[in-house]
């Protein structure tokens, strides 16, 4: 099949390197100390934080450290077929522990011992790159819940289809049985906490995928810190100028 | 598109417009307060030694942030506060908690809004019959007479460990069992520090505990009990705690209507405080309280948009002439 028209355009009209529309909004669940929403495209994920707070089965506490829990779960409606899925199966339990483990390395657990923090995440629609959206979501979540962090964690996929390395890539696309490798990047620490790739890919080629999903996942930071900001000073300006 | 944030009620388009100017205005009012987010640097004097506080780390010698906040410097010392963070206990807090469990070796476990439960141990209660008196083996079998699982109390915070293990205490007068109120949940960074706690709207006819982790106590006054004569009349029955509950707590007695659509119109006034951010203390309640009863504004219509953008309005106009 062919994914990138002779114009150089690919089935969404993209260019190779281009990314997706982004959208987030914070405060979105009343009643979870953190949340928001990330849309990538026609992806969109919901994400909600409770906690720290006291751990619940105290078999699973922590002396040193917070207890962190992640669960994934797509709504019936997201995708193009109306499907019930449970919450157990194999795909949502690897989701869920990929994104614990992204957001584990970068809250800063041994602030808060003794306690547990949970996250959801649940896929609204579904269009490619959702495993994605779920940590920018989430991460954006914990950062609304005045959770320490190390550093805010953006995430971001790249493929390689007809010879060419795509950025961000939507569901056609996904399934079009190429590689497809998500990032998740400290962007001040430049480092990487997340790195997946399914089916395989000569080493000079994984490396420049690499490097545009990286570049991806800046770029998605670079729009989260402008939207936590923005969140910030609002917070800020109603609250008043009144000293703590 | 308004701002980041999504607010828990609903506006027409014509209130949209109207609360986007607001905000925006407010915005302006704000003036430049330092505000960072995770993972950016903070701004410290080259040269100049600091000091790490809270909500920072060192990055290559750079200090940068670990939550979203404002940034604050003592001398040498530079932290970030978070907003919307969870409640962060202090020595000498009031506070009001539910008890959630009631734990095998003398003590309640308490939840606060903080990061985990704080401890009542059975010591720091006033038992009946005297201040300091031996804790015996019964009054640890009867501690569900004093506090049940879902009760609501009103304590101090004793000290908070290195571990981050809370200590509350009752021993006093004012703290202790609260009922025939409603408790209304608001962030603990909008609650403001006060001399006194417990404050009496005397021109309502209301009381408000303002306690620190942002669960807010609104009742009736209480009755003030015959001081004198209660405790005398438990000196006489020590050890029948059974009887000392039924004395202090009149259970018969029911809060008028009249009343409670006061404290209902209290809570919705926290309630669309606490929505559109503004600050939490006694003045900014009664105002609120006040304009709704200029506006003509039922109590269940308080938390419509139409009240929250008014009250928005009322707050930069009010900001506004104190520039």
């Amino acid at each position: 099949m062919e994914y990138i028209s002779p114009e150089g355009l690919r089935l969404d009209g993209r260019r190779p390197m281009e990314m997706r529309q982004l959208h987030a909004e914070l405060g979105v669940i009343a009643k979870a100390d953190g949340s928001a929403t990330f849309e990538m495209g026609n992806t969109k994920v919901v994400a909600a934080v409770y906690g720290p707070r006291e751990v619940q089965n105290r078999s699973q506490q922590l002396q040193e450290q917070a207890l962190v829990r992640c669960e994934y779960s797509m709504a019936t409606f997201s995708t193009g077929e109306r499907r019930k899925r449970g919450k157990g199966d194999r795909r949502s339990t690897e989701i869920s522990l990929v994104i614990r483990q992204t957001m584990e390395s970068a809250i800063l657990t041994h602030l808060l011992p003794r306690s547990q923090i949970d996250i959801f995440v649940q896929v609204l629609q579904a269009d490619g790159g959702t495993r994605s959206a779920c940590i920018n979501a989430a991460a954006l979540a914990l950062a609304d819940a005045g959770i320490p962090m190390r550093d805010l964690v953006a995430s971001c996929a790249a493929g390689f289809l007809n010879n060419t390395p795509l950025l961000d890539l939507n569901y056609t696309e996904d399934s079009g049985g190429g590689p497809d490798v998500t990032v998740g990047v400290f962007p001040k620490l430049d480092k990487i906490s997340l790195l997946q790739m399914d089916s395989k890919l000569p080493i000079d080629l994984f490396e420049k995928v690499l490097e545009l999903a990286t570049e991806g996942a800046k770029a998605t930071a670079e729009y989260m810190r402008e939207r936590l900001s923005e969140n910030t000073r609002q917070l800020v300006s109603a609250r008043g100028l009144l000293r703590f | 598109m308004g701002g980041v944030r999504t607010f828990p009620f609903h506006m027409s388009e014509e209130e949209q417009r109207r609360f986007a100017k607001a905000q925006e205005r407010l915005d302006r009012l704000g003036g430049a307060l330092p505000v960072v987010n995770v993972g950016e640097t903070i701004q410290a004097d080259e040269e100049a030694a600091f000091l790490r506080g809270h909500g920072t780390q060192l990055v290559d010698g750079k200090l940068v942030a670990t939550v979203c906040g404002i940034v604050e410097r003592v001398n040498k010392l530079i932290s970030v506060r978070p907003l919307r963070a969870r409640y962060n206990p202090g020595t000498g807090d009031v506070v009001v908690g539910r008890i959630t469990e009631v734990v095998a070796p003398k003590r309640w476990k308490v939840d606060v809004n903080s990061k985990q439960d704080a401890q009542l141990m059975l010591s720091a209660v006033n038992l009946p019959g005297g201040l300091q008196r031996r804790r015996t083996a019964d009054d640890e079998l009867n501690m569900r007479n004093f506090f049940e699982e879902r009760d609501l109390i009103s304590a101090e915070v004793q000290a908070v460990h290195q571990d981050g293990s809370i200590h509350l205490h009752t021993r006093s007068l004012k703290y202790g069992k609260l009922e025939k109120g409603q408790l209304t949940q608001v962030a603990p960074y909008l609650v403001k520090r006060l001399n006194h706690h417990f404050y009496q709207l005397k021109q309502f006819g209301l009381e408000i505990i303002f306690a620190c982790n942002g669960y807010i106590w609104i009742s009736g006054p209480s009755e003030i009990p015959d001081k004198k004569g209660a405790s005398s009349e438990l000196l006489v029955n020590v050890s029948n705690v059974n009887e000392m509950h039924q004395c202090t707590g009149n259970k018969e007695s029911t809060v008028p209507t009249e009343k409670r659509e006061k404290i209902c119109r209290c809570a919705n006034a926290l309630r669309v405080l606490n929505a559109l951010g503004l600050l939490i203390y006694p003045e900014s309640i009664i105002d609120t309280y006040e304009a709704s009863l200029m506006w003509g504004t039922d109590i269940k219509d308080m938390l419509s948009g139409e009240f929250h953008v008014k009250v928005l309005e009322r707050e930069v106009s009010k900001r506004s002439k104190s520039v």
